[in-house]
């Protein structure tokens, strides 16, 4: 059984199709990303798939259970942080946690033990009895996880689930993500605008655009299906090394510049041996080799024709655009 | 759809809405001070007042204070409404909704964190109200006055559900609130009796749920009433009852967002 499987997944309002028939399915216990600009329709899929709101046309199953069908045992399956806070500011963490434990209707002796337990996950024990509204950004998304994960979910999502917090705690959050993947066996779907949310969490990815899924898969395949990587070899001889490495089957592309040779190829890692061996048989030293390969960067160029910054600006992100036009008259 | 009487879930609403409660001190003076001022100038003010309906032996504070006290339970229970908007602008209304709960459930616990808090509100407002001068009947008298309040905040709790499913937001809740609330209130006997307006407004009177609300209310405070309680409990119970059903159908198809 998959964890998610949609079919065909589409929510219209009165002029724009939001979600427009997306397919794809998300396997058990995998860590899986919508990685799309603003807009593009990944918040509201989500939406759909927590029961939130209610598809035009299509359907999906969350954990064996339709989303139109049998609401009720999506619900008990699923754990959400969304995209913007949803905590109750007048209560302390502890009784936020309560209030969905209770809601949730898991036995008093359970909620205060997996409360203990959910709160340690985020490492917010000695915080649990202060107010919400003395809590930090991140501090507040630490506990909306914690909070999504009391009821032992089988799928847990994850809107933006780093939106608006620096650099430093967005880290944080990261490394709780996969741990949480890891030790308590939750399915995680995530969506996210941010290239290096997706590659350094998600074991496969789904591109999204114009409410449309355009490609599914890992990070690593989505990447190599670029085409070439980059080898930069420095060495003492370049001349001699640009004759022993032309030729080769492997070198798909080579470019001499000064004592640098620009190699192109595919699954490039496993061609620097190839190329230190001919080096080494030609008694050519090498100072240094770097290898850079496509990033989820050129991949979302590749499939949508814009850059995701692109995408973003036109998305009509209003008073940044206002902003800009005043100061020009400066 | 599961279960709609789920007793964790109804205390669960119920026990959020009383920290909130507990923990919002301007809230509770705020909600009572208005009306308790308007008491006390409006009862010392027209100290010598005296509608020929009026009947001896009670003074006019004595007959405004029921229909203050409605004003209490109206408007602490519309505040539900605003609860649940706030909810919905910060956020919160999507954790309540994205729970395995049936809809329902999530109205009831709502209204019994409402109508616990109105009453409240209803019976600090008698507490201070009898520190100016008003005096309850009894034991019994205040027994009946409580009955009648559960059943207008109940009902007002519903109404503001209702309205605030249909709202996005506060401007809008505020300005159909108020239009709602004034009428009925001018309507309702409070401050003063109805014999004194024309026939054609007392009619008005009569069709007026919340008017049965303040005689229900001034028959336990102060024992005097135009209808007999019977038929002021009977009307009410059938608004409360209509209110309840609107609340939970209107509530359970508004959207998220």
């Amino acid at each position: 059984m998959q964890a998610i499987t949609t079919t065909n997944l589409t929510k219209k309002y009165e002029t724009l199709t939001a979600v427009d028939h997306v397919s794809f399915e998300v396997q058990q216990g995998e860590i899986f990303g919508l990685l799309g600009p603003n807009g593009a329709g990944k918040t509201t899929i989500i939406k759909m798939l927590s029961t939130l709101t209610t598809p035009t046309e299509g359907d999906a199953d969350v954990w064996g259970h339709s989303i139109g069908s049998a609401r009720d045992d999506v619900r008990r399956s699923i754990g959400i942080v969304f995209q913007d806070p949803a905590v109750d500011d007048s209560l302390t963490g502890r009784e936020n946690l309560d209030f969905h434990a209770r809601m949730y209707g898991m036995k008093k002796e359970l909620r205060i033990e997996r409360i203990r337990e959910v709160l340690a996950l985020v490492g917010l024990e000695d915080k649990a009895d202060l107010l919400l509204k003395k809590y930090s950004g991140g501090m507040k998304r630490r506990l909306e996880i914690a909070r999504g994960l009391m009821h032992y979910p089988r799928v847990l999502f994850l809107d933006e689930p780093t939106l608006g917090l620096d650099p430093q705690t967005r880290r944080h959050i990261w490394d709780y993500i996969k741990m949480l993947n890891q030790r308590e066996k939750v399915t995680i779907i995530l969506t996210t605008h941010y290239m290096e949310e997706a590659d350094s969490l998600c074991s496969r990815i789904g591109i999204i655009d114009h409410g449309k899924i355009l490609v599914v898969d890992t990070p690593t395949a989505l990447k190599n299906a670029m085409g070439n990587d980059l080898l930069t070899i420095a060495s003492a001889d370049s001349e001699g090394l640009l004759a022993g490495l032309t030729g080769q089957d492997w070198v798909k592309d080579i470019q001499q510049y000064g004592d640098q040779l620009l190699v192109g190829a595919q699954q490039a890692e496993e061609k620097i041996p190839m190329a230190v061996h001919i080096a080494q048989r030609l008694d050519i030293a090498i100072t240094s080799i770097s290898l850079r390969k496509p990033t989820l960067e050129d991949v979302f160029l590749h499939y949508t024709g814009k850059t995701m910054r692109d995408e973003d600006a036109a998305a009509g992100d209003a008073p940044r655009g206002k902003m800009r036009r005043h100061g020009g008259h400066h | 759809m599961r279960h709609w009487f789920n007793p964790q879930v109804l205390y669960a609403l119920w026990l959020r809405e009383m920290k909130r409660y507990v923990r919002a001190r301007s809230r509770i003076i705020g909600s009572i001070a208005m009306p308790f001022f308007f008491l006390l100038f409006l009862g010392t003010g027209f100290k010598n007042f005296r509608p020929e309906s009026l009947p001896a032996g009670i003074d006019y504070l004595n007959f405004l204070a029921p229909g203050m006290l409605a004003i209490v339970l109206q408007f602490g229970s519309m505040f539900i409404g605003i609860a649940v908007l706030w909810d919905r602008q910060f956020g919160f209304l999507k954790e309540i909704m994205v729970a395995p709960v049936s809809r329902v459930a999530i109205v009831l616990g709502r209204t019994l964190g409402g109508v616990t808090t109105a009453v409240l509100q209803g019976v600090l407002f008698i507490a201070v109200a009898m520190l100016a001068g008003l005096k309850v009947s009894g034991f019994g008298g205040f027994s009946l006055t409580l009955f009648f309040m559960i059943l207008i905040a109940c009902a007002f709790v519903n109404l503001g559900l209702s309205i605030a499913s249909l709202m996005r937001d506060m401007q809008g809740f505020s300005i159909v609130m108020n239009f709602v609330m004034v009428p009925l209130l001018l309507l309702s006997g409070a401050m003063f009796p109805v014999e004194q307006f024309p026939v054609w407004v007392q009619v008005l009177c009569y069709i007026n749920p919340l008017f049965y609300g303040v005689d229900g209310l001034r028959y336990g405070l102060i024992g005097m009433s135009k209808f007999s309680p019977f038929i002021d409990a009977a009307v009410l119970f059938s608004f409360c009852a209509a209110m309840v059903g609107l609340g939970t159908f209107l509530f359970s198809r508004s959207d998220i967002d």
